[in-house]
């Protein structure tokens, strides 16, 4: 059951991001050119998602326990540190240098593979590199 | 008009599947998470389902939706190995993407995700305005 739901959440998340055009990154491009040629069309995705987003939260603040699961493993860190703030940067320059974010760059494996096997090997590349710095820092 | 019903419809579908996610299995939808969840975790089953759920659904592009604008052209391998290289890293360094930071965080208005995705926007800006 878990698994047709997990597999179901990826196909339907990859649909909208298709439907949206964020799998095209010369759409993304275009919408963060906002001193050039700006195309606001992704402001609509995020605001469809967002608003669609808040009312699952009302609903999840009304129940004790999800309906599959024993409880809620939403993140509850309210800090903002160090890390939040330069991770967050490093991967917006990398965003903004391809168009790629993780999700519509994993789809480039197929809508676009000669340019997908590079970035989403170095996508792998730079996650493995923080788990191992941070798995060598733990023990 | 016309031009935004397409994104708003993604937008939905989007929101859609991350609070029906949510409220099912109390987990949020991050990529980069999950993505590191299918290389590195030891219950890799269900994140690489999704990865794969993800990659098919994100495969639909010109089959239901006609393409506003073609794809680049194959552009340069080192611009893409940086960019993989700076998503890769900082995604995790940072705790979370555009899924994680932009859609889930920001539908709870979870401070960190609000500071994190001003941030990635900010910084994806600037670099579409030095590189373009």
């Amino acid at each position: 059951m878990y698994a047709i739901i997990t597999f179901l959440t990826g196909l339907l998340f990859g649909l909208g991001l298709a439907v949206s055009e964020m799998t095209n990154p010369a759409v993304v491009i275009g919408f963060l050119d906002i001193f050039g040629e700006w195309n606001p069309s992704l402001i609509f995705v995020m605001g469809g998602a967002v608003s669609i987003g808040m009312i699952g939260y009302v609903i999840r603040n009304r129940r004790s326990k999800p309906w599959l699961a024993d409880k809620w493993y939403v993140p509850t860190r309210r800090d903002i540190d160090k890390n939040l703030v330069l991770g967050a940067g490093l991967f917006g320059i990398g965003w903004g240098l391809s168009g790629y974010c993780p999700g519509p760059g994993l789809t480039a494996l197929t809508n676009n593979p000669m340019e997908g096997v590079y970035f989403v090997g170095a996508l792998i590349t730079g996650s493995a590199l923080f788990h191992f710095q941070n798995h060598r820092n733990n023990s | 008009m016309e031009s935004f019903s397409l994104p708003l419809l993604g937008g939905l579908l989007i929101g859609l599947t991350t609070a029906a996610y949510l409220l099912l299995t109390g987990k949020v939808v991050g990529i980069s998470g999950i993505l590191a969840q299918a290389l590195f975790s030891r219950d890799r089953l269900l994140p690489f389902l999704f990865v794969i759920g993800l990659i098919l659904g994100g495969s639909a592009y010109g089959i239901f939706v006609e393409p506003s604008q073609p794809f680049p052209e194959m552009r340069s391998p080192i611009l893409l190995i940086i960019s993989g290289l700076l998503v890769g890293y900082g995604t995790r360094l940072g705790s979370g993407c555009t899924s994680g930071h932009g859609v889930c965080g920001i539908s709870r208005l979870s401070p960190r995700s609000l500071v994190a995705t001003a941030i990635f926007m900010t910084t994806a800006i600037i670099t579409v305005l030095l590189t373009k």
